[in-house]
Formats: structure tokens, C-alpha cells, sequence
């Protein structure tokens, strides 16, 4: 397993990465997600559990008990208390996390939300077993206080892990490149590339998809000097929804250019 | 990459969007047809050979972060472990649960042997110094003791069997794993546990015993208690191979090692806790019950245990040597 910080852009969050190696021959490349990726994902993980807890706790209290309070000892409402609130309360704070790790392949919707998943050392999908012991494991990493283990096992190991993680062989891994932007579909259209060339294509695909968050003075400079480099027989407008209009005509798919 | 170097990456992104398209449905485990998985195991090796280009002459365009992802997306398509079947659950009972429990034999000798003493040490502690009653019994407990009552009398009075299995068994499996994961801490964390609990209990046995009473103790406990104890004693075997995983890893890296230990264990910790479950009932419903006499108390508490026993060990000397032998091969 190869070890290399990722230094493409000036801009960019610090991520370690690993190469695995496949079948193939050619190494698989993750992107590991550090301790902040990892605490933002169990910050909303916990807001959703408490949420659903005490959605739980007080529509129960209500409909079975007909108002929010704690049957006392001896009341013939304890068992449907414990039975119907108590135990499913109990049930979605402590299994949240295996359960739907489990059925969300290595998410939930906190790590969604944080860009990151559950995925074995070599790449793969974890076992049922692999979550089970990472989540049994949560009993170390919390102690003593607000997951303090957890957090310096993340800061000090090399993929950033907790104990969990260590004894069930997984990691946490970035979904995408962090600082490629959205790469879920294919950034530029493949009759873009061909007509001119991967580079110049992904640099007008680029300011198009930045376009409103650039500075006006600069991005209608680089446009008015890409659109002549991608066809020379376009002049560049002079305003700028104008030119936003031209670039856009250009990276079209043939069929579709006005 | 020049203008000539993007046609054949023009060309190999229309199959890329189209796995991109195929790839939601199977990471949701959908059906899907034989052909489209058969294809996309024959392409898989064709996408890395275009990702080791794409990595060549663009090795910093949104285009391969792209072809990496679905790289990648595939990639735990193809390789995701199996669907857990009944067939699992049988190797995993009849197979691997007694091979880990006949491994960790000397874990859970010391561990035993540990806890017996922990256990004559409290009883000693209180037999000797009967002034250090009131650490392991609360004021109302010995109050109670004074007055001939024993605190687990009216447990029925208090809540119904049904809460009462329930609130015994959380906390039974809470211990439980307490006890497996504070191996981790090179099992003192696990030693810890194991002799404060055996500490405990000799200890509530001895304060019982100076009242005469420690044979109504015995006959609460003894229905659940057989199997209970010995769960915890496993559970802090398990902990202590965990914590012996890290302090001697053998040939493996330390991380090999805590990681098969951790697997082992766990596979083991999901029987003990399913017997939990069974201990609980028993704790909710029969042991506090005055209908139950002793010889009924200790029938169901040696049948369960002889079960636990059998469901652990495999109850097979040949089948053990079967598995040495394999091993040894």
C-alpha cells in the first residue's frame, strides 16, 4: 500500500490517500477521510438518532399513555411503557449506526451528507461482520468522554481510524476526489473531448460550471480568449451573458448547437 | 493530452456512462441480468487499462476522477461479500463457534480460574472484615437482610417479569461487551471487569451468609446464573485474546492479529448474547418466582447451561481433531 499526499490544486482539503492493489494490476487510489469528515458525520448521525428518539419517546408517550410523563413503579402501564417506548427508543439510538450501515452499503445519511463511506482495506464492501464489530467497538472508542479515544486513535493512526476500525479492517474513504468537484457523471461530453481535446474541453466545461461564482473581469477575459482557441471562427461576444451563451453552444453536443 | 490522444477516451467514456447508468441498481443489490453482470466483470479489467492511461495523460482532470470513481464503484460491486444465508449460520454454529471456543481454551481457563478467585476473595474480604459489608451491599440491602428479607423478593411486585428480562439482559450484554472490548487496553481492561465482578458476587454471597440467607441468594440466582456467569467469563476471554492480539501479535503485524482476534471474538460474542436473551427470561420469569422450588431452580439452570455447553463446544472430541488436523495440513 502506497502512501502520497495529494498537492494538485492550491485549494484543496488535506487528504491522506492509499493505493490498493486490484487484480487488474492497476492499483485502486482512496482518498481517506481524517478526523473532521469523520466527526462531521457523527455530529449529524447523532442530531438524526436524537431527533428519532424523541419523536419516538413523546408520539408514543401520547398516543399510548395520552401525555409525555413516566409511569411510576407498580402502574400497570409500565410494561406497555418499556415494550412499546422504552425498548424502541433504546433499539434505534444504540443500532442507527450497524443497521443502516449495513443496509446503506458503508453510509448513513450523516457520512452521505460527508461525502464519505465505509469500505474495507482493500476497497471492498465490509461484511455484516466487519460492521457488527466496528459498531461493538464504539464502547472503546467513546470512553471516557465524547468519543476521546476514537478521536485520537483517528489523529494518530495512519489511515485515520478508530479501534473500530482497526479490528474490523476498514477504513473511511472519501465517495469522490475531494478536489475534483463533482466527478458522479462524466464532467465534460465525450464529443466535447473530441473536438477539442481533453484539456481545452474540461477548462471551458470548468468555467462554465463556475461561472457565476468567478469575478466577472476575469472569467470574461478567459472566456473571451477560450472561445476563439476552441473554434476559430466564433468572435467573442462582448457581454457577458452573451459570452456564457457562446461557451455553452460550443460544449453542446453537435446535434443540439444553435 | 493532445487532440489525437483524446478520440480512443472519447470513444471509452460512452461505455463509461453507460456502467455509470448500470452501477445504482447493483449497489442497491437489485436484480439485475446475468448478461449485464457477466459483461461487467469482462470489462472491469478494460477499465483499469483505460484508467492507467487516463492516469498517464491527464493524471489531474475531472475526467479521470471520474473513471477512477466508477472504478472504484464497480470494483466494491464485484468484490462485495456474499449474502448471508442459512447455510452461514450453520457453519458458523456447528463449525466455527466451537474451532474459536477450543482456541481460546486457555483464555477462558485463566479467565475462569481468575474470576473463582476473584470470587473467594470477596467472600474472604467480607468473612474476615464483616465491617466492609456495606461495599458491596447498600444500607437498604442489609437493612433488608436484618428484617429476613432478601432484596430480590418482591422484585415481582415492583415490575412484571417481562420488564424486569428485559432491563436484566440490557445490562447483561451491556457487561458483556464492556468486558470483550476493554480488552483492547492489552486486556487489563478486561481483568479489571472479570475480577471486580467476581469480587462482587463473592463478596453479596458472604454479606447473604452472614444472615443465613445466602442459600435463597443461591436459589435465585442458580437457574440464570450458570449460564450468565459463563458468558461473562467467555466475553472476558474473549477481551483478554483481543488485548493479546496487541501484546503479542506473533508472525502476524499487530494489526493482522487484533483484527482476526476481533473477528474470532465476535462471531463467539453473538452466541454468548443470544444465550443472554435466554438468561434474561429466565432471570424475569423464573428466578424471582417463589412457585419454582431449588431442584426445579437447578434443573433449569444445569439444562440450559448443558445447552449453552453444547451449542459452544460442539459437544465433538473427533470434529476438534478434524480441525487440528486440517490446521496442521
Amino acid at each position: 500500500m502506497e502512501h502520497a499526499g495529494t498537492a494538485e490544486r492550491n485549494i484543496q482539503p488535506v487528504t491522506e490517500r492509499f493505493e490498493i492493489d486490484t487484480a487488474t494490476g492497476v492499483g485502486m487510489r482512496l482518498n481517506v477521510a481524517g478526523p473532521g469528515a469523520r466527526s462531521y458525520a457523527f455530529v449529524v448521525d447523532w442530531h438524526i438518532r436524537i431527533l428519532l428518539v424523541l419523536a419516538w419517546f413523546a408520539l408514543g408517550s401520547l398516543l399510548l399513555l395520552g401525555g409525555i410523563s413516566l409511569p411510576e413503579e407498580g402502574d400497570t402501564q409500565r410494561g406497555l411503557y418499556t415494550f412499546a417506548i422504552l425498548l424502541p427508543t433504546g433499539v434505534i439510538y444504540f443500532l442507527y449506526h450497524p443497521i443502516l450501515e449495513i443496509l446503506m452499503g458503508g453510509t448513513t445519511p450523516g457520512k452521505r451528507l460527508a461525502g464519505v463511506r465505509i469500505v474495507t482495506l482493500e476497497g471492498e464492501s465490509p461484511s455484516v461482520l466487519a460492521h457488527i464489530i466496528r459498531n461493538v467497538l464504539r464502547l472503546i472508542d467513546s470512553l471516557p468522554t465524547a468519543y476521546a479515544i476514537g478521536l485520537v486513535a483517528t489523529v494518530a493512526t495512519r489511515n485515520s481510524v478508530r479501534i473500530g476500525d482497526l479490528a474490523a479492517g476498514t477504513v473511511l474513504i472519501y465517495e469522490a476526489n475531494a478536489d475534483a468537484g463533482d466527478v458522479s457523471s462524466v464532467p465534460v461530453k465525450p464529443a466535447a473531448i473530441k473536438r477539442y481535446g481533453l484539456a481545452r474541453a474540461e477548462l471551458a466545461q470548468d468555467l462554465l460550471d463556475r461561472w457565476d461564482a468567478l469575478q466577472d473581469t476575469e472569467r470574461n477575459a478567459l472566456a473571451t480568449r477560450l472561445i476563439p482557441a476552441l473554434d476559430e471562427s466564433i468572435k467573442p461576444a462582448t457581454d457577458a451573458a452573451a459570452l456564457k451563451n457562446q461557451l455553452s453552444d460550443l460544449m453542446s453536443a453537435p446535434g443540439d448547437r444553435r | 493530452m493532445s487532440d489525437g490522444d483524446a478520440s480512443w477516451l472519447e470513444q471509452r467514456l460512452e461505455g463509461w456512462q453507460r456502467i455509470e447508468r448500470e452501477l445504482p441498481a447493483l449497489e442497491d443489490k437489485k436484480p439485475v441480468a446475468m448478461e449485464t453482470l457477466q459483461r461487467l466483470t469482462r470489462v472491469y479489467p478494460e477499465l483499469a487499462r483505460d484508467i492507467s492511461l487516463a492516469r498517464r495523460e491527464a493524471p489531474n482532470s475531472r475526467t479521470t476522477a471520474y473513471m477512477e470513481l466508477v472504478y472504484r464503484r464497480l470494483h466494491r460491486v464485484i468484490y462485495s461479500p456474499p449474502k448471508g444465508t442459512l447455510r452461514d449460520l450453520q457453519i458458523l454454529l456447528r463449525q466455527e463457534v466451537p474451532q474459536i471456543a477450543h482456541g481460546l481454551r486457555w483464555q477462558i481457563f485463566s479467565i475462569g480460574v481468575g474470576f473463582v478467585l476473584a470470587l473467594f476473595a470477596g467472600w474472604w474480604l467480607v468473612d474476615t472484615f464483616p465491617e466492609m459489608a456495606s461495599l458491596f451491599a447498600s444500607r437498604g440491602m442489609i437493612a433488608g437482610l436484618e428484617q429476613g428479607e432478601l432484596w430480590t423478593d418482591g422484585l415481582l411486585n415492583v415490575m412484571p417479569s417481562s420488564v424486569l428480562s428485559l432491563e436484566i439482559l440490557t445490562n447483561n450484554i451491556a457487561v458483556a461487551l464492556t468486558a470483550m472490548s476493554l480488552g483492547v487496553l492489552y486486556g487489563l481492561g478486561t481483568i479489571y471487569i472479570i475480577g471486580l465482578n467476581g469480587l462482587m458476587i463473592g463478596g453479596i454471597f458472604a454479606v447473604t451468609a452472614q444472615y443465613d440467607m445466602a442459600g435463597r441468594l443461591f436459589d435465585f440466582v442458580i437457574a440464570h446464573g450458570m449460564v450468565e456467569l459463563s458468558v461473562i467469563v467467555l466475553a472476558g476471554a474473549i477481551g483478554f485474546s483481543l488485548g493479546e492480539a496487541l501484546a503479542r501479535p506473533g508472525d502476524l503485524s499487530r494489526r493482522q492479529a487484533f483484527k482476526g482476534a476481533a473477528e474470532r471474538g465476535t462471531k463467539l460474542m453473538l452466541v454468548c448474547v443470544i444465550f443472554l436473551f435466554g438468561a434474561g427470561i429466565i432471570e424475569g420469569y423464573v428466578s424471582p418466582d417463589a412457585y419454582y422450588n431449588r431442584g426445579l431452580r437447578i434443573a433449569v439452570g444445569f439444562a440450559y447451561w448443558l445447552v449453552f455447553l453444547w451449542c459452544i463446544t460442539g459437544w465433538d472430541p473427533q470434529r476438534r481433531s478434524r480441525y487440528d488436523a486440517v490446521r496442521e495440513a
